[in-house]
């Protein structure tokens, strides 16, 4: 097969290009610009946009024979990603954009672009793997690595960009023997540290760069009777679950912690109250996805909403374009906004973005 | 096989050049050293600046030496607009061609920020050729302010001559000096320093099938100059730093190479482009030549092919073993729409379809036969990818 590998400097994408080589394909080599001044974005060493990553990627490719290209998809990511986070904190939503950026970058703009190309696939160094199915189809599971199993951002993909998904380190049993192999490799990037947050904040500060790019937006924290707690900067610096930096001055009556419970940018509060009044019991989510067959009716699945969550066992259907889920176990903090991914067994069904959340 | 039509951006070495090279570089002796190893060094240096002053119509003594065409521009851009503007205080202007190199452009835009310089633009027309009538105007409207003028021989990207003698002339009724960029030119084109009346010009070996890391600053005598670097003193002062004889003498014997032929050789790559050209509009529809029609390098074919990234049809040509370019800068390796492109009048759109085969002194027949046969599958396919990045394949409702 001709691939195309996504090479982001890191040292999965690397080993994952390595593979890709090993297993007889035709490797190609891309990195993709996410910026058009690639260093305005961030310096030093962790994320996924700056020269040095590049230049990274491009040793490992070096070293691994491949022709070595640079991309420039920065339109779409502004767009898809970096505008849609924006957009999303200031609709009080909580979006994933390593989620956004699977489905419209990597698995669309670069895929896309690669088949045009003459390319037959696109390989990333995601944990997940693809299995062929009796039908001869495509199936996403998770990773062999229940720890490192990146599935959840990879749901989002339909059934045809899964066809043209290759994931080489789904079956590594742990990250470390992933950089034990890029030493033996001699990959430069074996000890590169990993890249955990936004790689479009430098600082890892979200609330300044919404600040940024929003501006301030005052408004009160009240508590679920609509007592007025305190005050805010802007509702975007908010999210469902979150317990720290509230600005609260006084402990709540009882003592116990208090949680952000929902966000209302159009009034612009911010409801927090105790960890009980976090639980939701079923959501509703749009935009539905499938990997799998498109459910006929009422499914026993199960459901996880962040990236590293459990899963839990749920009840989903299918109603017009809205996916309903019932949680057969409560879950806390989960937001509209959010990715619900469906699993069957390691299977990944599909996923939906949650729009509102139904107490337990 | 692979096809090499990148030799404006490298030339193979020519095996006068790697002879010359291999010998000097395993005798020893610095060239400023008095002892016999020393004189034995000097000699092939001054040996080699006689071939090399002997070639472009220079003197001897009006060659410095350098580490190759961006050195030299930089040396001939901060040290001419230095020595200016110490002569007299008011001449800090420098008047400069819309489609100057990197090389001379960046030096400038350093010497606005840090050393009180401004910048007046030449525009140039669609075939990428400088306004003179922009050139006068300049020059009339402030004459006792103007620093310099820098305009280069031949452009880089689309191959365009510019009027370099026309615009000296002017410069010169003016008292401003003129510096020229002839990186492309030498070993290719007849470059007569004192027929031409440039006060400074730059050459790079490794374009004319010398060594990289090798060139010259051919610097007019009597032309103040103040030095980028100071040690030794070598090179009258004007660039200080051990004199590398391989390099000196490896350069020489490429231009010597080079020039012998000239005459046949262009006549030769005039009638292997004009196949390509032939070939490249047969095959691809909607292509358009850009540069002057006429008036350019004899290598260089530059074209624009419609509804396509350069770097996708980069890709695929390479992936086909055809070598080539975009012809302009990236940034990390984002392709940026040349300015030279854009100063010619074009869109940003026409400007990413750009392509540009250069042909050198190793080019043959084969090698244009296979452009031809790669060019268009490519063309369709990348044409494909634009259209797929037109229209993504999924947008959410919202």
């Amino acid at each position: 097969m001709r691939v195309l590998a996504a090479m982001s400097g890191g040292v999965d994408s690397a080993v994952a290009a390595a593979r890709a080589v090993d297993a007889g394909h035709d490797v190609v080599g891309v990195h993709m610009a996410l910026n058009r001044n690639p260093s305005a974005l961030r310096t030093g060493s962790r994320g996924c946009c700056t020269i040095e990553d590049s230049l990274d990627a491009r040793r490992a490719a070096d070293l691994l024979g491949i022709p070595f290209y640079v991309w420039d998809l920065s339109e779409s990511f502004v767009a898809d990603v970096v505008d849609d986070f924006v957009a999303e904190y200031a609709a009080g939503r909580t979006p994933n954009p390593c989620v956004r950026c699977n489905e419209h970058v990597k698995f669309a703009a670069l895929l896309d672009k690669g088949i045009a190309l003459g390319f037959d696939a696109v390989a990333t160094g995601h944990y997940a793997r693809v299995e062929r199915g009796e039908d001869g189809r495509a199936q996403l599971h998770r990773a062999a690595d229940q720890l490192k199993d990146q599935s959840y951002v990879l749901a989002v993909l339909d059934a045809d960009q899964v066809e043209h998904a290759m994931f080489p380190l789904g079956d590594a049993p742990t990250k470390a023997a992933v950089r034990a192999e890029a030493q033996r490799r001699g990959l430069p990037v074996a000890s590169k540290p990993d890249s955990h947050d936004i790689c479009f904040i430098p600082d890892g500060d979200t609330r300044g760069f919404l600040r940024d790019k929003l501006g301030e937006d005052p408004g009160e924290v009240v508590d679920v009777d609509g007592t007025v707690l305190g005050r805010h900067a802007g509702t975007y610096g908010f999210t469902v679950g979150q317990r720290k930096g509230l600005g609260l001055d006084r402990p709540a009556a009882d003592g116990r912690p208090r949680y952000v419970l929902s966000i209302s940018p159009v009034q612009r509060t911010v409801t927090v109250g105790p960890a009980e009044r976090l639980a939701v019991g079923a959501l509703t989510a749009l935009d539905p996805v499938w990997s799998a067959p498109e459910p006929g009716g009422v499914v026993e699945v199960y459901a996880q909403v962040r990236a590293h969550g459990e899963p839990v066992p749920a009840v989903a259907e299918l109603v017009g374009g809205e996916l309903r889920v019932q949680l057969r176990t409560p879950l806390t903090g989960v937001a509209p906004g959010q990715t619900v991914a469906l699993y069957d067994g390691t299977r990944v069904l599909g996923s939906a973005t949650i729009a509102a959340t139904t107490p337990a | 096989m692979t096809a090499y039509l990148d030799h404006a951006s490298t030339t193979p070495l020519r095996p006068e050049a790697a002879a010359a090279l291999v010998a000097e570089m395993s005798a020893v002796g610095n060239p400023s050293s008095l002892h016999s190893s020393g004189r034995r060094a000097r000699r092939t240096v001054e040996e080699s600046r006689e071939a090399v002053a002997g070639a472009l119509g220079a003197r001897p003594a009006e060659v410095v030496w350098t580490s190759g065409g961006t050195e030299a521009d930089n040396l001939a851009v901060k040290g001419l607009y230095w020595a200016r503007r110490a002569e007299d205080p008011r001449r800090r202007r420098v008047l400069l061609s819309a489609s100057e190199h990197h090389a001379v452009l960046d030096p400038v835009e350093w010497l606005v920020r840090h050393e009180d310089a401004e910048v007046r633009w030449l525009p140039v027309d669609a075939t990428g050729r400088t306004d003179l009538d922009a050139l006068r105007a300049e020059l009339a409207d402030a004459p006792g302010e103007v620093a310099l003028v820098s305009l280069m021989w031949a452009n880089n990207e689309v191959g365009t001559l510019q009027p370099v003698a026309e615009a000296a002339e002017l410069a010169h009724a003016a008292g401003v000096p003129l510096h020229t960029d002839a990186v492309q030119a030498v070993g290719h084109l007849p470059v007569d320093l004192a027929a031409t009346g440039a006060d400074a010009l730059s050459l790079s070996a490794h374009k004319f099938g010398g060594p990289v890391g090798a060139g010259a600053l051919l610097l007019r005598r009597g032309t103040a100059l103040v030095p980028l670097q100071h040690g030794g003193g070598q090179e009258l002062g004007a660039r200080s730093g051990t004199l590398a004889a391989p390099a000196a003498r490896a350069t020489a014997a490429a231009l010597t190479a080079a020039a012998a032929g000239l005459d046949e050789e262009t006549t030769r790559l005039r009638a292997l482009r004009a196949v390509l050209l032939d070939g490249l509009r047969e095959r691809v529809p909607g292509l358009a030549l850009r540069g002057h029609p006429t008036d350019r390098l004899p290598g260089n074919l530059h074209v624009t092919v419609p509804d396509c990234a350069g770097d996708s049809l980069l890709y695929l040509l390479d992936a086909a073993g055809v070598e080539c370019s975009t012809g302009s800068a990236c940034q990390a390796g984002v392709p940026q729409a040349s300015h030279v492109l854009l100063a010619m009048g074009l869109s940003d759109e026409e400007a990413g379809g750009a392509l540009r085969f250069s042909l050198g002194w190793d080019s043959t027949r084969a090698d244009v036969d296979a452009a031809l046969a790669a060019i268009g599958p490519a063309v369709e396919r990348a044409q494909r990818a634009a259209a797929s990045t037109r229209s993504p394949r999924r947008r959410k409702a919202s």
